[in-house]
Order: structure tokens, then C-alpha cells, then sequence
């Protein structure tokens, strides 16, 4: 093994790092700031308040996005809202009460002090977007309004409708367009990173293409920032954007960035169950409908009755039955895995079995469909909207789906992966959420990374380093956009007989059966032999129409392909070393009496980060070794 | 199901456009209108044609980059629906349906039904912002917020930039997008300060951008699939002739251009 992997976390008690940490940082003289360029790619929460926020600072941003304005990153699509410590209840919650329940929910899977530094920076955030004009919901005194979500017992969700995700990302948005307008800031929508380049150990730049023209150029800078969000897709049929994609940071790791815990990948209870084979996405449910619908099952195999015809008697409520205190509640990871179980026990219901009932029938006896309607209209809608059934009158039919990766690049505490100069915001690393994420995170974690950690520890990277000036013309950038261009360029000569998309649903299938809800060796060896299979088949025999030289959408999914053909086989090995079951990651072959992931604390109590070693030879696993002084390993209990 | 789609097929911004005509089989009712497009494409693939480009991403509507004229209609037929959100289920089996792309001055077309909508992003980055860098926020209860105001503003910012509004216009005007803007920050106390610079700056540019006047058709509030209220145009107008009378600083920024 080389040498172990160094988190550089500061050292003190757990509450004083991040403060002590803020003043022992370098800064970067005011004057200085604006010749330094940053590169941030993406745009969504990390990468747009990144962006908005360096920029702010004075340094030369430039950031990139792949859709035609950075307002449309997924980010947007984040529905139920976004945590924050602040107490405004007066229910007993608190910084170190967030940070507990975070690190408990990831099954003690993070890094404790990333996890506090996230729960204290969540009550700067609310203030920030507030300030921005993010229109939170708020109570008739006019004070911000809050509710408890996922499995959480205080109420410390801040949320705008069903949108929070969305209003959030205008916020960061409007602040990027606004140093758009001041000429501080250069935005390149349609552009794709396909490259990052290293010149003496650090990152030095990016090569993207121009997704309108395809031409293939090069952008120099002394800090790169990923925040290009998570791998999901590689699932095929995910609540991720179509074009949610694993380009940028597979990239990066080919170049010597280390790949952490790839296999965590949450799976969220509350989604539209597939409707057939031509399906291209799932949608998501926002979580929250679990404060109010019951989830049930018939507790009779294949009972084809239409559910108001099933009677109490003949109902399991399984969840209130398996978890009495956290009932309809219970973390993400437990519900999803509790739906898959009675759906393979047979009691699944609507096409195929795979889906259970979510009923609000109870809800809206007891406090009026008007009351249901102002919570969850827009939700009921998209959910009519998308089967055509009134959730009103029949209950809902719910599945999982995956929906959020917490493995990402490996960085260590200021964020900055094992490449110097490459640092990773938001979903794209794995920092803060351990084994599984809690409702409500996500967004709070985006925008931490993204409004108030990368602004001061790129600037104790840029202040500490001594970068030699690089230009574009520098022969490394010319190597790089050679490879891109010849990646390309092979793609469109093979001219073979499938389409992208038939590689892409029979990878999926692959991970979904042998690397979803529930893992086996057995399963994730078969796996580990069926996708290189299928790589190789790709490039054989894959078709990708038309040229590199104009807007091309074939090329463009070919090539997130091919590196979701690589990634997946990461995943499944990752997830087959990894011989424990832990939040998201459950292993059937280690499981209590009852059902539930059974850690291996002596021997899995860190993180796996892979190493590239070159095509021809499997990646090196290294551990960091995570290590509790505050909140005590214990098993997770929802009952 | 069975469609004879008409399909605008234009190479480039500068190549001349023209219908094409495709056969879509085997749809199901439960597919979505993208979904059946992905199906017209993969056939097209397999037979060695090159696939439509259409923009899309986030299939949920709500990221805004889907969008075409689907028989003359800004995200077809129902109402309060982006294009992704429309499942065949609305169309009769054999229907012959016509699609474009958005068509306006100031949304040139890439290709087929891509087109550019950066001016968008534009008429946002002249004044569509409230000043709060990062940072220097108090705490976020020390400004109240009346829950009818908040309501309100929530109700105009859940605009989603998809550009329909403008495609439905007869003036391809951009009105309703910029209004729904300046009246979500114009309703919140935070967005007081700007209030009046920001109306005069975002209407300056949208004018640059080659969007058209509002005549008050309406067209825009019928194909929106937020259905913002056209209340939003009216309340943009009222800051502007304030704007225009209250303030000696931006009336010199309006005769200097």
C-alpha cells in the first residue's frame, strides 16, 4: 500500500476545528485575488455559489455547464427542502444535534469533522439565501416556516413548496448571472469537460468541447473546481436529469484523482414506479408525503383487489409494524430495502408487482382534503399528471429508485482531492454523508461547499502554493485535446448496429440486479464479468451517427456511456470488497437476525478510495481510517 | 399507438429548415411526448438517418430546457404543462402532429428544435438579482415576511426559463418571463432597495435582445406551464412608470441609452 491518505483535518475539539482552521488558513492579498483564475464546472448549488462566490472575492472565474444556462443544473429539481441548525422551533435541535444525527444516519460511514463544519455552516446558509430573496415558506406572523423530514425528530427543514430546490438554485444562479453582468465572471453553457490536465503533480486546466460547434479547446487556471454532481445514471433509470453525468470527475480519476466508496448509492423510497420498458427516467415523490400517506401492502401474495376494496384486516402497514417509533418515517435506506422485501415476498402491487401503496386516505379523514391539497397539491398533480390516477381518491403507488451518490471523488478536508489544485464540491465528492444521506442534506451540503468552504480554502491553496504561470500553449494541454479529439474521433468510425441508449439500459440492468438495494458476492462477481463484456461490445459494435464537428447529441451520450461502462464495474468492485452491509450498502451475507446491515466496524470503519492504475491492470484500494470521538459507533435503530 | 409526425429539421442556425416526415409506431399511451421522440430516434438511428436534437434534462418539468411547438401550441395541448410532463395518453391514436421549434427574433435556432435562449440569461444577469454577496447576511427571521407576500413571490418565482411565453407571443415579448422576475424580488423586502434600478435595466435589455412589446394577448399565461399570472406584466409596468418618474439617477441612465 502507499502512503495512507491524509485528510489534513485540523486538529482540536470536533466544535473548534473549522474556527481555528478559518484563521490558520492563508489568504490571498485583495490585489492579487484577480490573477488568479479558478475553473469551476458545473453549476448547479455547489458549482453556481461557488462560482458566484469566488468571483464576489475578486479572483477570475470561469465556469462551465452542459446544458444551455446554468439555471437548469438538477439541482433544481431537489423538491422537499434543505435542514439547517438553527432552532427556530424551539424543539430541542442544535449544531451538534444535526451533526449527530448526520453522522448516525450515514452509519458511520463520515468523517466527523467534515460533518460538524456542514452542520454549522447551515445556519449561515439560510441567512444567505434569505438575504438573496430565496421565498421560503413562512408562517401568517411572517417568520420562516419549518417541518421535520426523514426520519428526522426535530423540525429543521426549510422549504419552499415542493421547489426548494429550484428557488435555491435561482438564488445561486442570480448571484453567478450578477458577476456575469459585472464582468467578473464567464459563463460557457453548452460546453462539456472531457479532460483535466496535470502539469508538475497539480491541476492546471480543463479541455471541453463546444457542444454547438464541437470544437475542442482548453482552458488554463491555478484551481480546478469540480461540482458536476452525481453518477446516478449509471443506473440508466434514475430521478437524475438525462444528462446527469460522471464525465468530469471519471476524467479526473483516470488522472490520478482517488475514487471514494463508489458503491454508496441511495436508493429513495418514494418514486413513480416504472411503466414499461421505453421508460427513460423515474420521478421522484418528494419524502415529505411520508409525514402524512401510510405505506402500505395486501398482506396476501398477489391480491389483485383495487385497494379500497382490501380491508384494514387484510393490510400490512409494514413499516409502522416493523419500526413502531420511526413507522412510515424510517431512514431512506430501511424503507427502500422494506418496499423491495414485500414486493419479493410477491405482495407487490400495480404492473409487475414492483410498487407499494402510499395512502392518504387516513390524512385527509383526519385533517380535510383542503389541508392535504395546500401541502401536497403540486405533488398530486405531477403524480396525475404522470399515471393518470386522482391520488385523492386511490392510493398512491410508489417504488425506490436511485437518486443520489455518495461516493465521489475523495478530497480531504478543504475539499481538495488527492490532485493538488483539484477540488470537489456537492454531490460529485463523497465527503459528508457517509454510508447514506438524510433527507433534507443534499441541498445544505451543496451550497455549504459551495457559499462558505471553497472560497477560503481555495484561497489558502492558491496562498500557499507556489504556481508557476501556465497558459494554454503549454504542450500538456495540446496532448490532452489530441486525446479527446482521437476518443471522438473512434466513436464515430466504429459505425456499428446499436444504439448508445441499448448499451446504456443493458448496463443499467446489470447494476440495478446485481449492485441495487441488495448486493451478494455472488451476484457482484457476475457483474464484475458481464460489464466488461459489454464495454467491449460497445466499442465494437455501437452506433454514433453524424459528425464531431456540429451539436450532436449521440456523441455527447456515447461518451458519458463509455465512462458509465467504466465506472459501473468501480462500483460493483467496491461494493464487493466492502464485506459489511452499512447504510445504503447492504450486503445480504451480513445482516442481524432481523434484517437489518450489520456493520463490520473492526474491519470496514474506513474509506475505500480507489487509485487508477492504467486500463490494463484493476485500481488500488487505500483506506482512510475514519475515526469517532464524539458520536459513538452503535447500530442504527429506527424501532 | 401510431403518429405521422411532421418534424422541423434545420442542419444549422444559418441552413434553410423544412418539415420532415416520420412514421412513430409502437407508442404506448404511458409514454411521455419526449419518450416517444426517443423512440422515433432510435429507429431513425437503426436505419442510418440522423436522430431529431431536441433539448431536454431533467424530465420532471422543472429544469425548463425542454420546449417545442407542438401544432402550433408552446408545450402542446394541456395547460400548465412542460413538453416533458405531456404523456401520449392526451393524443388519438393515428393523430398526425406537427412540431417546431420555438420561433422568435431573439431565440435563433441551433438545429431542429434546439434553439438559443441565452438571452435569457441576459435580461437576469442586467438586474434580475438581489445584491447579497456572500457573507453578510443577518440572521434570516430579523426580516419578516408576511405568508401572503412570501405566497406571492413564490407563486412568480417558480418560472422556469423555459421560453414558451415568448414562443406563444405574437410579439415574441418576453414580458411575462422578466415580469415574473421583477415582481418576485419587487414583492419582498429585501428586493426594495433595487427595486427601481432593476426594472429600468432588465426592460432596457430585454429591448436589446430583440424581444418584442406586450399587447396584452395573453398568449404567454395560456402556454405557461407554471401558469404565471399576467398580473406579474402589470406589476413590471407599474415599477417601470414609477421608476421612470421617481428616479433622477436611472432617468440619466436612460437618456444616456
Amino acid at each position: 500500500m502507499s502512503a495512507p491518505l491524509d485528510a489534513r483535518i485540523p486538529d482540536g475539539p470536533v466544535g473548534e476545528k473549522w474556527d481555528r482552521h478559518k484563521f490558520e488558513m492563508k489568504l490571498v492579498n485583495p490585489a492579487n485575488k484577480r490573477k488568479h483564475t479558478v475553473l469551476v464546472v458545473g453549476s448547479g448549488l455547489a458549482g453556481a455559489s461557488a462560482a458566484a462566490s469566488l468571483a464576489e472575492l475578486g479572483y477570475q472565474v470561469k465556469c462551465f455547464c452542459f446544458q444551455d444556462s446554468p439555471r437548469r443544473a438538477h439541482s433544481i429539481a431537489a423538491q422537499g427542502g434543505i435542514n439547517a441548525a438553527k432552532n427556530y422551533q424551539n424543539d430541542g435541535d442544535s449544531v451538534y444535534r444535526l451533526f449527530y444525527d448526520t453522522v448516525k444516519g450515514g452509519d458511520f460511514r463520515s468523517r466527523e469533522a467534515n460533518v460538524y463544519r456542514l452542520a454549522q455552516v447551515s445556519l449561515n446558509i439560510i441567512d444567505q439565501c434569505v438575504a438573496q430573496g430565496v421565498p421560503f415558506a413562512r408562517e401568517y406572523g411572517g417568520l420562516l416556516a419549518n417541518r421535520s423530514f426523514g426520519g428526522a425528530q426535530v423540525s429543521r427543514t426549510f422549504y419552499a413548496r415542493g421547489q426548494t430546490g429550484q428557488q435555491l438554485l435561482l438564488g445561486a444562479y442570480q448571484a453567478l448571472e450578477r458577476q456575469v453582468g459585472l464582468g467578473r465572471l464567464r459563463m460557457y453553457p453548452r460546453t462539456e469537460m472531457l479532460d483535466l490536465v496535470v502539469i508538475d503533480g497539480r491541476a492546471r486546466g480543463i479541455v471541453v468541447r463546444d457542444l454547438v460547434s464541437g470544437a475542442v479547446t482548453s482552458h488554463a487556471g491555478d484551481v480546478v473546481v469540480l461540482a458536476t454532481g452525481g453518477y446516478g445514471n449509471v443506473f440508466y433509470l434514475s430521478t437524475n436529469a438525462k444528462g446527469s453525468n460522471c464525465t468530469a470527475i471519471w476524467r479526473a480519476y483516470k488522472r490520478g484523482a482517488g475514487f471514494a466508496n463508489p458503491c454508496y448509492t441511495q436508493i429513495h423510497p418514494t418514486c413513480i414506479p416504472q411503466s414499461g420498458e421505453h421508460q427513460s427516467k423515474l420521478t421522484l415523490m418528494s419524502e415529505s408525503l411520508r409525514n402524512d400517506g401510510r405505506v402500505w401492502v395486501p398482506k396476501q401474495q398477489r391480491d389483485t383487489r383495487p385497494p379500497n376494496q382490501i380491508p384494514d384486516a387484510d393490510r400490512d402497514y409494514y413499516l409502522e409494524r416493523k419500526y413502531p417509533s420511526f413507522g412510515n418515517l424510517s431512514p431512506r435506506d430501511i424503507a427502500s430495502r422494506a418496499a423491495k422485501e414485500v414486493c419479493d415476498e410477491g405482495r407487490g402491487v400495480g404492473p409487475g408487482g414492483r410498487g407499494v401503496y402510499l395512502d392518504f386516505a387516513d390524512a385527509i379523514k383526519r385533517l380535510g382534503v383542503e389541508t392535504i391539497r395546500e401541502r401536497y397539491g403540486n405533488l398530486f398533480e405531477m403524480y396525475e399528471r404522470i399515471t393518470a390516477e386522482n391520488p385523492y381518491t386511490v392510493p398512491m403507488r410508489i417504488y425506490p429508485a436511485v437518486h443520489y451518490t455518495m461516493g465521489g471523488l475523495w478530497v480531504d478536508y478543504n475539499l481538495m482531492s488527492t490532485i493538488p489544485g483539484l477540488h470537489v464540491a456537492g454531490e460529485a465528492n463523497f465527503s459528508d454523508h457517509g454510508a447514506n444521506r438524510l433527507g433534507a442534506s443534499a441541498l445544505m451540503q451543496g451550497l455549504a461547499d459551495g457559499y462558505f468552504v471553497i472560497p477560503y480554502t481555495v484561497g489558502d491553496y492558491i496562498g500557499s502554493a507556489k504556481l508557476e504561470r501556465v497558459d494554454e500553449s503549454h504542450p500538456a494541454f495540446r496532448d490532452a485535446e489530441r486525446g479527446v479529439s482521437e476518443r471522438t474521433a473512434r466513436l464515430l468510425a466504429i459505425d456499428g448496429t446499436r444504439t448508445v441508449d441499448s448499451f446504456h439500459r443493458e448496463l443499467g440492468k446489470v447494476m440495478w440486479d446485481y449492485c441495487g438495494m441488495a448486493r451478494n458476492a455472488k451476484g457482484l462477481a457476475y457483474a464484475l464479468e458481464k460489464i466488461p463484456e459489454i464495454r467491449a461490445d460497445f466499442w465494437r459494435t455501437v452506433d454514433v451517427p453524424g459528425s464531431a464537428a456540429e451539436l450532436n447529441q449521440a456523441l455527447e451520450k456515447a461518451g458519458r456511456v463509455a465512462d458509465f461502462l467504466e465506472l459501473g464495474e468501480l462500483i460493483c468492485r467496491d461494493a464487493l470488497e466492502r464485506r459489511e452491509s452499512c447504510g445504503a450498502h447492504f450486503r445480504e451475507e451480513f445482516q442481524t437476525p432481523d434484517g437489518e446491515a450489520l456493520r463490520d466496524d473492526a474491519h470496514f470503519a474506513h474509506v475505500a478510495v480507489w487509485q487508477y492504475r492504467g486500463d490494463d491492470q484493476p485500481p488500488e484500494r487505500l483506506e482512510e481510517p475514519l475515526e469517532f470521538e464524539n458520536v459513538h459507533l452503535s447500530q442504527r435503530s429506527y424501532k | 399507438m401510431k403518429f405521422t409526425l411532421h418534424v422541423w429539421r434545420q442542419a444549422s442556425a444559418s441552413a434553410t429548415g423544412a418539415f420532415a416526415t416520420y412514421q412513430a409506431t409502437d407508442i404506448s399511451a404511458d409514454m411521455s411526448f419526449l419518450e416517444m421522440l426517443d423512440a422515433v430516434n432510435e429507429s431513425l438511428i437503426e436505419r442510418g438517418d440522423e436522430p431529431v436534437a431536441f433539448d431536454n434534462d431533467c424530465r420532471e418539468g422543472i429544469c425548463g430546457m425542454c420546449g417545442m411547438m407542438i401544432n402550433g401550441v408552446a408545450h402542446g395541448p394541456m395547460r400548465a404543462t412542460a413538453t416533458c410532463q405531456l404523456f401520449m395518453r392526451h393524443f388519438k391514436d393515428g393523430d398526425t402532429i406537427y412540431i417546431e421549434p420555438w420561433r422568435a427574433r431573439a431565440f435563433p435556432v441551433i438545429k431542429d428544435l434546439v434553439v438559443d435562449r441565452s438571452a435569457f440569461d441576459r435580461v437576469i444577469a442586467s438586474g434580475g438579482f438581489i445584491t447579497a454577496p456572500t457573507g453578510g447576511a443577518r440572521d434570516a427571521n430579523n426580516i419578516l415576511v408576511p405568508k401572503s407576500d412570501a405566497d406571492d413571490a413564490m407563486d412568480s418565482a417558480a418560472c422556469i426559463g423555459c421560453g414558451a411565453c415568448v414562443a406563444a407571443c405574437p410579439n415574441g415579448s418576453a414580458s411575462l418571463f422578466t415580469g415574473a422576475k421583477i415582481a418576485h424580488l419587487g414583492v419582498l423586502p429585501q428586493g426594495q432597495a433595487e427595486r427601481r434600478q432593476r426594472v429600468l435595466r432588465m426592460i432596457a435589455q430585454m429591448d436589446e435582445e430583440g424581444f418584442g412589446g406586450c399587447t396584452w394577448h395573453g398568449e404567454c399565461h395560456e402556454a405557461c406551464p407554471k401558469a404565471i399570472s399576467l398580473d406579474v406584466i402589470a406589476r413590471m409596468n407599474g415599477d417601470y412608470l414609477r421608476a421612470l418618474w421617481t428616479s433622477h439617477e436611472e432617468k440619466h441612465e436612460q437618456a444616456g441609452g
